[in-house]
């Protein structure tokens, strides 16, 4: 069992909508997918982005894309308006996503 | 039925004005029906223009327009490339004209336009409307501007009767692409299959050079060829809503599987409900495969009957945001600029929140709560950059800020320097939805 981080097999995009954040996170290799769905949960992810106090985190599953997405409400001070944050619309929170390890046997 | 191609001339507004050309050159290239895109509205873009237009009540539209049509213009109405594109933003009407004189000056006859109308809700009636639908937070002394998302059936109909560029003020970004489709397949309403699948071809060359490489290489990781020179994307459109995607010829960039992912998820929430004024999309059973060297086919894409709603974007009068920064380097750098910070917050933090951010340090994760940086221990790092950030209704309190910041020049820790101040006016917004029928849309020639 090997501690990775999803850097090592994944890569990420983040967009914008109000207040709210999308964090893709999508497999290089579609044998990695389930490691993701499996360790990368909701949970894990709103502890990852705790320092953002993330109001709610939903996660969405696409198979066939071998990706997920996952949403993070309330996570971008106001958002693009309203947010005193250099990165406003909180567009490199992707790869801090990419930072968080998982146990690959 | 020949396929329609549909290129993206720009992905925001600021986008590079060369970007179009080898799209046109490429389109016209490879022959058949074909439209360009330029989308040039981003959220707060178009609040921007409205107190633009206000000031300047001739002005409004997409300042880079004149510079993102003189190099591709005649090209395209010679070529029979329809032009559709949202840099009308706050003054379509004006954008129009511009494109007129434009057309003058370069000798050309005067290209068939038409203008697309009803998203603008700023006037009285719309104000009332908007107010209605927005109970809490509707504050009549500060309201700026309000727009709808309009869809792409009036820039459809518009191409149908002969327009060679349609102006259009906001409309749903993907809409600038199912419109000329709808055109040309002449798509139904209902045909949910089909407007959705061109409405994620859309959603894909909506942010430009994103989906062909832009915003994606990572060195040694995601390499992308002539990133320098970054090809915008062309989506073939085929009878069934499914699309092939490549990008200019003789162009750097990339497009693949994993460019098209991450674009097709940017800004989504719900993959099974991805709502615009057209249709609702649903991408949990699209496949995304690579036919060719950069060549991706999107299919799979269902659809399900759109909302009753439109979606509306109230402006807000939001104060000022005021920033500085000053820098300090070598031994102790970061205690420094800690203590900098300290003076700061006891000289200026009664009157207002203040956001710190040590550049170099912790300047992005964090929130304006500075909860993360004040726990974590003071590093020896050598080159740091502290920020000062603040908000206020009122302009006199961000000045003295920015005073306060530059007095650290001489009043401060040590060795601070390279100072620098800033302040903007701020726009909040609320959002809500009307019902469509309340909303109504159309186009006129000019």
């Amino acid at each position: 069992m090997a501690s990775i981080p999803l850097y090592d097999i994944a890569h990420a995009r983040t967009g914008d909508k109000g207040n709210h954040a999308n964090i893709s996170l999508i497999a290089y290799r579609d044998e990695d997918y389930p490691l993701l769905v499996e360790q990368v949960t909701p949970e894990t992810v709103a502890v990852h982005f705790g320092a953002r106090q993330p109001s709610a985190v939903r996660r969405y599953l696409l198979p066939h894309l071998g990706a997920m997405n996952f949403v993070l409400d309330n996570v971008l001070d106001g958002g693009v308006n309203d947010s005193l944050n250099l990165d406003m619309h909180g567009k490199s929170l992707s790869f801090h996503l990419l930072t968080l390890t998982i146990d690959r046997p | 039925m020949q396929t329609l191609a549909v290129g993206c001339g720009a992905g925001f507004s600021g986008d590079r004005v060369d970007a179009a050309i080898p799209v046109v050159q490429t389109l016209i290239a490879r022959g058949g029906p074909a439209a360009l895109m330029f989308e040039n509205l981003a959220e707060r873009t178009l609040a921007h223009q409205q107190l633009i237009r206000r000031a300047h009540p001739h002005l409004g539209y997409e300042p880079l327009l004149e510079q993102e049509l003189r190099p591709i213009l005649a090209d395209c109405l010679r070529h029979g490339i329809a032009i559709i594109g949202n840099f009308g933003a706050a003054n379509p009407q004006g954008a129009a004209q511009r494109i007129v004189q434009l057309a003058e000056q370069l000798g050309l006859p005067k290209p068939r336009m038409a203008v697309v109308q009803g998203d603008d809700l700023s006037h009285a009636q719309g104000r009332a409307l908007v107010k209605q639908h927005l109970p809490e937070g509707f504050d009549d002394a500060r309201f700026v501007c309000a727009n709808a998302y309009l869809g792409a059936f009036e820039i459809a109909q518009a191409l149908q009767q002969g327009a060679q560029i349609v102006v259009t003020g906001r409309v749903a970004d993907p809409s600038l692409l199912l419109g000329p489709a709808i055109a040309h397949y002449n798509w139904q309403a209902t045909d949910w299959d089909a407007l959705a699948g061109a409405t994620m071809a859309g959603h894909l060359l909506e942010c430009g050079a994103q989906v062909s490489g832009g915003y994606f290489a990572d060195p040694g990781k995601k390499d992308v060829p002539g990133l320098d020179n970054v090809g915008f994307p062309i989506a073939e459109i085929f009878p069934d809503g499914s699309c092939v995607v490549s990008k200019a010829d003789d162009t750097g960039g990339l497009v693949d599987c994993r460019t098209v992912k991450e674009q097709l998820l940017y800004e989504v929430h719900d993959p099974a409900a991805y709502i615009t004024p057209d249709v609702v999309a649903d991408i949990t059973q699209a496949k995304v495969e690579q036919i060719g060297p950069d060549r991706v086919r999107l299919s799979g894409v269902k659809g399900h009957p759109r909302t009753a709603t439109l979606k509306v974007l109230a402006y807000f009068d939001g104060g000022w945001l005021g920033e500085g920064e000053i820098s300090y380097a070598g031994p102790n750098a970061e205690a420094r600029a800690r203590l900098a910070m300290d003076v700061m917050q006891k000289r200026m933090g009664q009157r207002m929140p203040l956001r710190f951010d040590l550049i170099g340090i912790s300047s992005i994760l964090g929130d304006d709560g500075g909860h993360m940086l004040a726990g974590m221990p003071t590093t020896r790092v050598t080159d740091v950059r502290l920020r000062v950030a603040a908000k206020h209704a009122s302009l006199a309190p961000i000045d003295l800020l920015l005073q306060e910041l530059t007095a650290l020049w001489t009043g401060g820790p040590a060795g601070g320097g390279g100072v620098r101040v800033a302040k903007r006016q701020r726009l909040s917004n609320l959002a809500c939805l009307i019902p469509r029928e309340r909303i109504p849309a159309s186009f006129q020639f000019v």
